[in-house]
């Protein structure tokens, strides 16, 4: 017996987390796309009537809103991050002395909750006493900044957030992303006389194609997931102006009653998700066990 | 990058004052920079420290007239979260509460799963791996629902060892991924001859795996404790009245809508909230980095 469990002590390790994963991963999503295909309201239901859950939230005004928010969001996030990123990791690797103190600067939004990072931003860019106020103190008495309390406008807010609190990460994954490249080809191509912002621009970050990817991945999977960010900067208001798709999940699941319309949002959140994630970690297990 | 190994054509002088000036707008360009990152610190800090009054009539930027404490006072103990006044205070020792043992129990199973992956593979080991590597990046939305009917289920909907259980379950495939990748650079002759000379797995993993851990450990428990202070989500979700993260309760407060607006009082709570993973970070932003691009750029 104890042989026994010697020989398959590791499987039996193992197992429980195996077993968890099943379960709480796999056959949650299950679950979820199983209600996603009922008419549930308060309570679950589990009698199957088609998509009718998906064409209810097809045709969501509310719906429609946080996949443009989420477009928006996703497309300025993204880009601004990367290129932020790049740009700062391209100074900071400039042989900067105090390199250390400034990248612990850039970065440690990073540390913080969402919740914290919308509580600051929502009370900067306040309209009455922030930045508006503020600027109009300086002699501009016609100096307008409402984005936050504009339905138009609102969702840049949280793109500023956003990006104040990712883009010294980006910058941290380039940083390390210049310090692999090798340094013999920028020292023979200096020794060339190429000036420096081609060696950037032909050399180095054409080499660095596998961490904007990670980049990428990185951000667009913290876009479609973004939920605290929202909640605390503009609870998905004015109105629901500024709802994404987590928003939109979370009000039908715990405040409307839809369960319905909670799992079939949910699912679409997932697919899109898993379009972005699985063939980048299939491509990098591919790539690990070759 | 040297002067000697450059090829000079310019005349000295010429490209010293031009190098000069750009080391200069560098230097500015990277201060700016690093004011933008401090200002929402600087403006919480300075904002939490004035009095109500001032305020109303000051600047978003100016320095306090007169240093007041009393809005962080509030914030830790007084506070309105809804109907409760009692600041964020026993919110904090929630949070303290859910994290600490979350972190305990998922960094020390996926040290052992990681153990398992990394040097005792069997057959379909690698593929248990990969399954609960795609667990990652599921967006927890997606088992929100079902989780709340199990929570109940169970009879610990809304308890802090509910959250616990959450927070351990899906930080699970992380843990594991973090020790896995480090034990895989550990050569497995080790762990073949340490089995000849008659080691069991418990004992090779306690006397030669764990001692040689502790990086990994560090940037696991940093990772972990990130992850679930700051986690809003599920301490929305699956919390009631009394039960709540600090986050949730941070935000109620902000959000309250009874009563005068107190942003002195908003600062202060953010402040206090984000402390703990601020400490974290200053200490040992080495090891926090390092699990933020394991997270990402997974090794």
């Amino acid at each position: 017996m104890s042989e026994w469990l010697e020989n398959h002590l590791p499987k039996v390790v193992l197992a429980p987390s195996f077993i968890a994963v099943l379960i709480f991963v796999y056959g949650f999503i299950g679950w979820t796309a199983w209600v996603s295909l009922t008419r549930s309201k308060l309570l679950p239901k589990y009698e199957i009537h088609g998509f009718i859950q998906y064409e209810r939230l097809f045709d969501s005004p509310r719906w429609d809103t946080a996949i443009n928010n989420l477009y928006i969001f996703g497309a300025l996030f993204i880009v601004i991050a990367m290129v932020l990123g790049l740009l700062l990791a391209i100074l900071l690797d400039q042989k900067i002395r105090v390199e250390g103190a400034i990248r612990t600067i850039y970065l440690y939004p990073m540390a913080l909750s969402m919740i914290v990072t919308g509580t600051a931003w929502k009370w900067i860019l306040n309209p009455g006493l922030g930045i508006e106020s503020m600027v109009q103190g300086w002699g501009f008495p016609n100096f307008e900044f409402d984005w936050l309390v504009n339905p138009d406008y609102a969702i840049y807010t949280i793109v500023i957030a956003a990006i104040w609190q990712s883009s010294g990460f980006v910058m941290a994954l380039f940083l390390a992303g210049l310090r692999s490249v090798d340094g013999e080809i920028i020292k023979a191509a200096q020794v060339d006389g190429i000036p420096t912002w081609r060696i950037y621009t032909a050399i180095i970050i054409p080499s660095m194609a596998p961490i904007f990817l990670s980049a990428f991945i990185v951000l667009a999977h913290l876009a479609i997931k973004s939920f605290d960010l929202v909640i605390a900067l503009t609870g998905g208001g004015p109105g629901y102006a500024t709802d994404l798709p987590a928003t939109y999940m979370y009000a039908m699941a715990f405040s409307r009653g839809d369960i319905g319309q909670a799992a079939s949002s949910a699912m679409i959140m997932m697919l899109v998700v898993f379009a972005i994630v699985v063939p980048y970690l299939y491509s990098e297990l591919r790539a690990k066990n070759d | 990058m040297t002067d000697l190994s450059m090829p000079q054509t310019q005349t000295r002088s010429q490209s010293n004052t031009s190098k000069i000036a750009l080391r200069w707008l560098l230097y500015v360009l990277l201060g700016l920079f690093a004011l933008y990152y401090l200002m929402p610190l600087f403006v919480m800090l300075t904002t939490s420290l004035k009095s109500l009054e001032e305020i109303r009539t000051g600047s978003l930027i100016s320095l306090p007239r007169e240093v007041s404490l009393d809005a962080w006072k509030t914030a830790w103990s007084g506070a309105c979260t809804g109907i409760q006044c009692e600041g964020l205070r026993p919110y904090f020792w929630n949070s303290v509460l859910i994290a600490v043992p979350a972190v305990f129990l998922s960094t020390l199973i996926g040290a052992l799963n990681g153990y398992v992956v990394a040097q005792w593979r069997f057959k379909g080991a690698n593929i248990i791996f990969s399954l609960m590597l795609f667990g990652c990046f599921i967006p927890f939305q997606v088992v929100l629902l079902p989780m709340a009917r199990l929570l109940g289920m169970m009879g610990i909907a809304g308890t802090i060892p509910g959250l616990i259980f959450v927070h351990v379950i899906y930080g699970l495939g992380f843990t594991t991924l973090f020790f896995r990748n480090y034990y895989v650079t550990i050569p497995s002759e080790l762990t073949k001859a340490a089995r000849v000379d008659g080691a069991g797995f418990m004992r090779i993993f306690w006397s030669i795996f764990l001692p040689l851990s502790l990086p990994i450990i560090v940037v696991t428990v940093i990772w972990q404790f990130t992850q679930i202070w700051n986690d809003f989500l599920f301490g929305v979700s699956f919390s009631q009245a009394g039960t709540q993260p600090v986050t949730v309760a941070l935000n109620n407060i902000v959000n309250s809508t009874t009563g005068v607006k107190e942003y002195n009082v908003d600062m202060a709570a953010a402040i206090i909230a984000g402390l703990p993973t601020l400490l974290v970070y200053v200490v040992a932003g080495k090891y926090f980095i390092r699990g933020l691009t394991a997270g990402s750029v997974k090794g």
